[in-house]
């Protein structure tokens, strides 16, 4: 039989929730399977594909193999929270004009990552962004169209302000850059 | 379009660029923020009231006698609401007709360590797990075949355990599924005329998928009879049928759902335990049941890219023409027949293009093995030959002082012609694909004149815009949909078609807001729902684009119709000169006269009821040979595509390094150029993964357990992460396909075929040495650069005719 529950105390997308969960869970599991938070994805329940990374205190983390009990009094934030009540971040909107997302899988982790990038250091290099997403596997795009997103959105979201934390809706961008009619 | 169901016809020049409004241009998807948000719900996403948790019980024996299975602990056990054997599913099926060889469960032998042989569902995965653990299976080990020449060689019973299946026919080796041998034309006699000529072996290791989704799937039987099964697959009309058929349920009565799908490649294109095992769990427990394979399930799961062991001689004229080629292959199949039947022709079929090839043959065998079956991969079964075929080419340039860019155009079959195995060539952009890696590359200036150690290669390919023939003979098209417009001004569109990530409802959506003169964002796309949207066959074979896009636009053009007689009615013009764009009806002769396309749908459901039309898209019949097997490899289009890779070979620790792909593909026309790209990159990508890193590999019994996998996991069994990925060039051809929707044809496959010999030959540039095995990983190039320098061989080639050498940089 599952171990005995405990009672844990997250803090999530700035809401603060108490939950049952049993003690071998882990936050991945709190959050999709107790919270209804399923845009964080397990591709493979041990810390190799990064689709699981949320961001603990700022840092990616991978959290599928976090133990719900280590998020207890720390901020985590997952894709559901990246943007604005109501608006998009420049990263989720440039991963669709881009197509930088095909299945979408691995995309909420990815997201996490390049936030935490973007936040860090506003004015990428290609290079720092291919470092910065290593940890996360893409099976579908070859990563090129990934990095033309995220180098757009430091772009529109311009040094130091990566912070702003996204546009409200509305403010978003053209496909390609390009009329569209 | 020629009549209803538009069989034969297309769509492709239809339209010139200046008549299109959007199609051509970047768009977004109609599912990207929603992907982009964490809003997509995929199918582990979804919890139904009340719903159980399942996992299967695997077999830990690579061949065994199931001698008894006593569930009786784990059904009296807490929490435990159902447990299922293969004696509740004793129904044969299999993706392929004829070959249908698998049980959901095993019946009565396990063919390869991960077959299904129990499956319990509980309330909770950790009960479901203590639950498998107090099944107790009595198992009599059998010998078993890891290798597929000695499979090939058994002779025996099956009863005694000689054959891995029954033989089809008494008196056959019951280790053979397929074995096809075809010649076209006068092979030795063009082997023997030949100027030059090249025999060598080649092996292609298997890979697989590796999907970052894992398989999930949930059933849920309803008290009136009805079972819905929500699936990760990419056929949801291919598992409707074989559900239907294992649980003697009229057809009518199941219901196949198919959420987004995080990946799949053909790794999800036929039904596996899990969507049996849910339905059979909740018919017996009232209950929804979810099965999530893990990680290690999914790699034994498999179904990927075949292991070949392959054999070809080819021959060249004096003036660098093709004379001849011949091919002898083994396919090490694994336990089951999944596609093989198809593989093992599309293993020979494939390679008739973009060559012509005065004679050919091929004779390919699949051999069962105790292993997890092999099945189609993204290129299914042309790319281990187009690997050998096109280092065959690279030598044979060698041989006859070519560039081999320059072998390549000599040999070019060109369009509106047939193969030499009598299929049908309509559009074909190689040549320009050709000119376009060429150029960019800066190939001139590199190829035989890098330094030492670094070097480029060229490769080629063709592939098809679906099969010309559905995997269950009949006469319906293969493709549907139904478009319904309402007051608002929005377009719904009904698809049957599988989104796997490659597109398709942004596909039909482009279509519909081209065709119809809506915006985008009023079109919506209802998909995967075999209660509601018609039939499309599924996501395989690059069909989609071609078929489904052919299918919507003869829905559309029938609502068209309708709006521009109503419009033109009103405004006292004739229909044909009523344009709809960009949201407005508007007259052609004087664009100022205008109304909001609102109004236009409004007159038209005045005129003539509410708005809604089907289309669909049937193949032409006479694109193929006239023999056993001439319908295999048979599209209603080919896409064409050329590589160049260059790579730097630390020739100290045999590592490989990719730097740059440059890649070029004649998809006809780029519907949304954004998303093209895409596919090339991805397809790319994947090869050069093939090339470089990934080994779908099993320990023999020296190495541990027999038939065990080597690394299942996403550490060991390498897929690049974004550090080990080259950079990579888009570079778009269009030849506009007389058949394809406004002129396109596929882009999710071809593109991945010649990353893998491009490599190869861009090794062999780098410093002269010829990979013919797969993966060109550090440990094995090494061995072979060990060899090289112990016979002196190590250098850079010389330059071939035409080409002056370099003075410098030649030696190690």
């Amino acid at each position: 039989m599952p171990d005995p529950t405990d009672i844990v105390r997250l803090k999530v997308n700035g809401d603060r929730y108490s939950v049952g969960v049993p003690a071998h869970f882990t936050l991945l599991e709190a959050l999709r399977y107790v919270l209804g938070l399923t845009g964080s994805k397990q591709g493979c329940d041990k810390g190799d594909c990064g689709a699981c990374t949320v961001l603990l205190d700022g840092r990616p983390t991978l959290s599928c193999i976090l133990p719900v009990l280590e998020a207890q009094e720390r901020e985590v934030i997952t894709v559901e929270g990246l943007a604005p009540p109501g608006g998009v971040h420049p990263l989720q909107d440039e991963f669709d004009l881009n197509g930088a997302a095909q299945c979408g899988f691995c995309t909420p982790g990815i997201l996490c990552s390049a936030s935490a990038l973007l936040e860090a250091n506003p004015d990428p290099t290609l290079d720092e962004v291919r470092e910065a997403l290593s940890g996360n596997l893409c099976r579908c795009t070859g990563y090129t169209k990934i990095y033309d997103a995220v180098l757009k959105a430091a772009e529109r979201m311009g040094p130091g302000r990566a912070s702003e934390k996204g546009s409200s809706g509305g403010g978003r961008g053209e496909p390609g850059g390009s009329a569209n009619d | 379009m020629t009549d209803s169901h538009g069989a034969g016809s297309g769509n492709g020049a239809a339209k010139s660029l200046s008549d299109l409004h959007l199609i051509g241009t970047p768009m977004r998807k109609v599912d990207g923020l929603e992907k982009s948000t964490g809003r997509a719900t995929y199918t582990d996403d979804i919890t139904l009231p009340g719903m159980l948790h399942g996992k299967i019980l695997r077999s830990p024996h690579p061949h065994a006698r199931v001698v008894s299975i006593d569930t009786s602990r784990a059904e009296a056990m807490d929490g435990v609401r159902a447990v299922a054997t293969g004696r509740d599913m004793p129904v044969l099926y299999g993706i392929i007709p004829w070959t249908q060889d698998e049980y959901a469960l095993a019946v009565d032998r396990v063919r390869y360590i991960g077959d299904g042989v129990a499956a319990v569902a509980a309330v909770d995965e950790d009960t479901a797990i203590e639950a498998l653990r107090a099944i107790e299976v009595e198992y009599e080990e059998l010998p078993a075949y890891l290798d597929p020449f000695e499979a090939l060689l058994a002779r025996g019973q099956y009863e005694a355990g000689d054959y891995i299946h029954p033989p089809r026919k008494e008196g056959w080796n019951g280790n053979v599924t397929k074995q096809v041998k075809l010649e076209f034309g006068d092979v030795e006699s063009g082997l023997k005329g030949a100027e030059h000529e090249i025999e060598a072996e080649y092996y292609f290791e298997g890979t697989t998928h590796a999907p970052i989704e894992p398989h999930c799937a949930i059933g849920m039987a309803s008290r009136d009879g009805r079972l819905t099964v929500w699936s990760t697959t990419q056929v949801p009309h291919y598992l409707h049928r074989e559900l239907a058929r294992v649980f003697s349920l009229d057809p009518a009565m199941v219901r196949v759902l198919q959420p987004p799908v995080g990946g799949a490649f053909g790794g999800k294109s036929e039904p596996f335990d899990l969507e049996f095992c849910v339905a059979a769990l909740s018919m017996k427990s009232g209950r929804p049941v979810k099965i999530l394979y893990t990680r290690e399930e999914v790699f034994y799961a498999h179904r990927g890219r075949h292991p070949f062991h392959m054999k070809y001689r080819t021959g060249l004229d004096a003036q660098g023409k093709l004379t001849a080629v011949d091919a002898e292959i083994v396919l090490d199949g694994g336990a089951y027949a999944s596609f093989g039947l198809v593989t093992t022709y599309y293993s020979g079929q494939l390679l008739c293009a973009p060559y012509d090839m005065p004679a050919y043959r091929f004779n390919s065998r699949r051999a069962y093995t105790n292993k997890p079956a092999c099945g189609p991969k993204r290129g299914h079964g042309s790319v281990q030959p187009r690997f050998a075929f096109e280092v065959q080419l690279d030598k044979l340039a060698e041989k006859a002082g070519l560039d081999p860019i320059e072998l390549r155009r000599r040999n070019f079959i060109g369009s509106n012609t047939r193969t030499v195995n009598e299929l049908r060539i309509t559009s074909n952009g190689f040549l320009e694909c050709l000119d376009a890696v060429e150029s960019a590359s800066g190939w001139a200036e590199k190829f035989r004149r890098l330094p030492f150690g670094r070097g480029v290669g060229i490769a080629g390919s063709t592939y098809i815009s679906g099969t010309n023939y559905p995997i269950y003979p009949n006469e319906m098209p293969q493709s549907g949909v139904q478009v319904q417009i309402d007051r608002s001004g929005r377009v719904a569109v009904f698809s049957g078609a599988s989104e796997i990530g490659q597109g398709t409802d942004s596909m039909v959506a482009y279509v519909a807001a081209e065709e119809l003169g809506v915006p985008l964002e009023h079109v919506r796309v209802l998909r995967g729902d075999t209660d509601f949207t018609p039939v499309d066959l599924g996501a395989y074979s690059s069909r989609v684009t071609f078929m489904l896009g052919n299918a919507c636009i003869d829905a559309c053009r029938k609502l068209k119709k309708q709006i521009q007689e109503a419009v033109g009615d009103a405004w006292e013009v004739k229909p044909k000169e009523v344009l709809l764009a960009g949201g407005w009806a508007l007259w052609a002769r004087d664009t100022e006269r205008k109304m909001p396309i609102r109004e236009a749908f409004n007159l038209a459901e005045a005129k003539f009821g509410t708005l809604g039309a089907t289309g669909s898209y049937n193949t032409p019949k006479d694109v193929h040979g006239d023999y056993r097997g001439g319908t295999i490899g048979a599209s209603p289009a080919y896409s064409f595509t050329a590589h160049v890779a260059e790579v730097e070979v630390d020739v100290e620790t045999g590592v490989v390094e990719v730097q740059k792909i440059w890649i070029a593909h004649d998809c006809g026309r780029a519907l949304n150029p954004v998303l093209v790209e895409g596919q090339m990159e991805g397809s790319a990508y994947m090869g050069c993964a093939e090339a470089i890193m990934e080994e779908h590999v099993f320990k023999d019994a020296d190495h541990g357990r027999g038939g065990l996998h080597n690394a299942p996991s996403l550490l060991d069994y390498r897929i690049p992460t974004s550090l080990d990925t080259p950079e990579l060039e888009s570079l778009i051809v269009e030849s506009l396909d007389p058949e394809g929707p406004y002129g396109a044809k596929e882009a999710g496959e071809g593109p991945l075929h010649p990353s893998i010999p491009a490599v190869a030959n861009a090794i062999y540039d780098a410093i002269g040495i010829r990979m013919d095995s797969l993966p060109f990983s550090a440990p094995r190039v090494w061995r072979v650069i060990q060899a090289a320098r112990e016979a002196g061989a190590l250098a850079k080639p010389s330059a071939p005719v035409g080409i002056p050498a370099k003075k410098t940089g030649a030696q190690p």
